[in-house]
């Protein structure tokens, strides 16, 4: 490990990173409890939307389990955000800026905590999901398929968090982003599928939001099986997103420790 | 009493001052609740054709009532989050040693969230007419569906007050929204209480925001239904959160 000095610090800030999310309670519980408790919620009152003509899952909360993997994504982007502002504003970046370090390692060891929680998140979802009587289509292989794009969702949020945080070093900054990014998650297919939403212009702003698309790569496998389409669609826009964000972020903090 | 009205006065004129002239505090107010009613009578407007689903007005009205008294509701909490920060900021302390009766500050910020949320309401209640939103009760009848949402606002304000007086930190926020949030989340939002099958409907048939959704419900499709309950759970929770707020201003008067 030693020979390679980039995957070095990437461990080192990586570990950094891991330690630091989940020593933080106020931080951590929310993004597990949360998205729980707003599922048992949609799922109570919206039960009966699952006897709409051509609603497609027999039990509106094997519909509706997908959405809490966003919701915890969501939570990855403003824990990844204010951590890194918070490392802006304490100096930290500015000492690391003085010792070898590579810009990489920083985003990479930054984006390690998010994985991480993002990995509990999502074996935390799905064990609710399967204990509340989800049964996935797409069988056990499936339900690595659901963590491994719950995690590239989380991935590609919490490179957006960390652009965010080094575009403006202000962990208020991201926080009060915190609704913007609720209002992508609410104009999707989270609550009901494209072609049930009546509304036309809230079906077209559903149709071209990407949340849409992660979401139904998620549903697809819990409701459908393996969808050729909707995998593709689900995985390469989390993939695009998660290497836009980690451009961004890239030059972002280039610009960052130049000024610094 | 002029010394309560002139100090109720100053903070409210402070505090209406302060939300309408900083975008940061006064947009998510307006605009959460407009994405709330965006989301949920644009895109589940389908819920309206579940069987069973016989609300009069139509589902844009359904959820219009919810998202007024929620922004009610949510206007009293966002006032919350300003007690806490003038406490934090060291403002509150000051007021607290200036005025000659205290009990005018709460009264004051409770002022600041009517205000506040009648603007809310205003905005949203355009929106959803242009969006075709059908209006089938009287005036009276409206009438009484918003002092309904004033007694809500003021309620809620009075939780939050007390919260932020005990704590003073911007940090005890989630105490201040996540009860409120769940109550009314556990009302019927998305469908009539009969449409709730299992936990959900044993909780919301016991849920007084039950109650009040109902009754609001009721009032603006024209046919008032619980209103006497609604008005006496709302009624009886301003008389619990005022004294609630007052023990609030105790602890904060002996924190120094």
């Amino acid at each position: 490990m030693s020979e390679n000095p980039l995957l070095l610090q990437v461990v080192h800030l990586g570990r950094r990173s891991v330690v630091r999310t989940l020593r933080q309670p106020l931080n951590v519980v929310p993004s597990f409890v949360f998205p729980l408790i707003l599922l048992a919620v949609n799922v109570g009152g919206l039960a009966s939307a699952a006897r709409i003509p051509g609603f497609p899952a027999d039990d509106y909360l094997d519909f509706a389990l997908a959405f809490t993997f966003m919701q915890g994504a969501l939570f990855a982007t403003t824990n990844a955000g204010t951590d890194l502002a918070r490392d802006i504003q304490t100096g930290f970046l500015n000492r690391l800026a003085l010792t070898p370090m590579r810009g990489a390692a920083l985003l990479l060891g930054q984006l390690a905590g998010v994985i991480a929680l993002a990995l509990l998140q999502a074996t935390l979802y799905i064990a609710v999901g399967l204990i509340a009587g989800v049964r996935p289509e797409s069988g056990i292989l499936g339900l690595f398929a659901i963590v491994f794009l719950g995690v590239l969702i989380a991935l590609g949020f919490g490179a957006i968090g960390a652009f965010l945080a080094l575009r403006t070093g202000s962990g208020e900054a991201i926080q009060a982003l915190f609704p913007l990014f609720f209002v992508f998650l609410f104009l999707s297919s989270m609550n009901l599928p494209r072609n049930l939403i009546e509304i036309e212009w809230f079906r077209t702003v559903a149709t071209i939001n990407p949340v849409s698309y992660l979401i139904e790569g998620i549903r697809s496998l819990i409701i459908t099986g393996w969808d050729a389409e909707a995998l593709a669609l689900g995985f390469g826009l989390a993939g695009g997103i998660a290497a836009l964000g980690l451009a961004a972020a890239s030059v972002a903090l280039k610009g960052r420790l130049a000024r610094s | 009493m002029r010394s309560f009205t002139a100090v109720a006065l100053a903070v409210a004129w402070r505090g209406i001052h302060n939300a309408f002239t900083n975008p940061s505090i006064l947009v998510p107010s307006l605009l959460f609740p407009l994405f709330f009613f965006t989301a949920f009578a644009g895109g589940l407007s389908r819920v309206g054709d579940v069987p069973g689903f016989d609300f009069p007005a139509g589902y844009t009205a359904f959820q219009f009532v919810f998202v007024f008294l929620q922004s009610a509701a949510f206007g009293g909490i966002f006032n919350g989050f300003a007690i806490a920060r003038d406490f934090e900021s060291g403002f509150a302390r000051r007021l607290l040693l200036a005025a000659p009766r205290r009990t005018g500050i709460i009264a004051g910020y409770a002022l600041v969230a009517l205000v506040r949320w009648a603007a809310t309401a205003s905005v949203v209640f355009v929106v959803a007419l242009l969006s075709g939103m059908e209006v089938l009760g009287d005036p009276a009848e409206l009438f009484a569906l918003v002092l309904l949402g004033l007694l809500v606002n003021v309620a809620a304000v009075l939780w939050a007050a007390g919260i932020a007086m005990r704590f003073r930190t911007l940090q005890a926020g989630p105490l201040m929204q996540v009860p409120v949030f769940l109550t009314l989340f556990l009302a019927p939002v998305y469908v009539p209480l009969d449409l709730l099958d299992g936990w959900i409907h044993a909780v919301a048939s016991v849920n007084p925001a039950t109650f009040l959704l109902e009754a609001g419900r009721g009032l603006f499709a024209g046919e008032p239904t619980e209103v006497g309950a609604a008005f006496a759970i709302a009624l009886g929770a301003v008389a619990v959160l005022t004294l609630w707020a007052l023990r609030g201003l105790k602890s904060a008067e002996s924190a120094g």
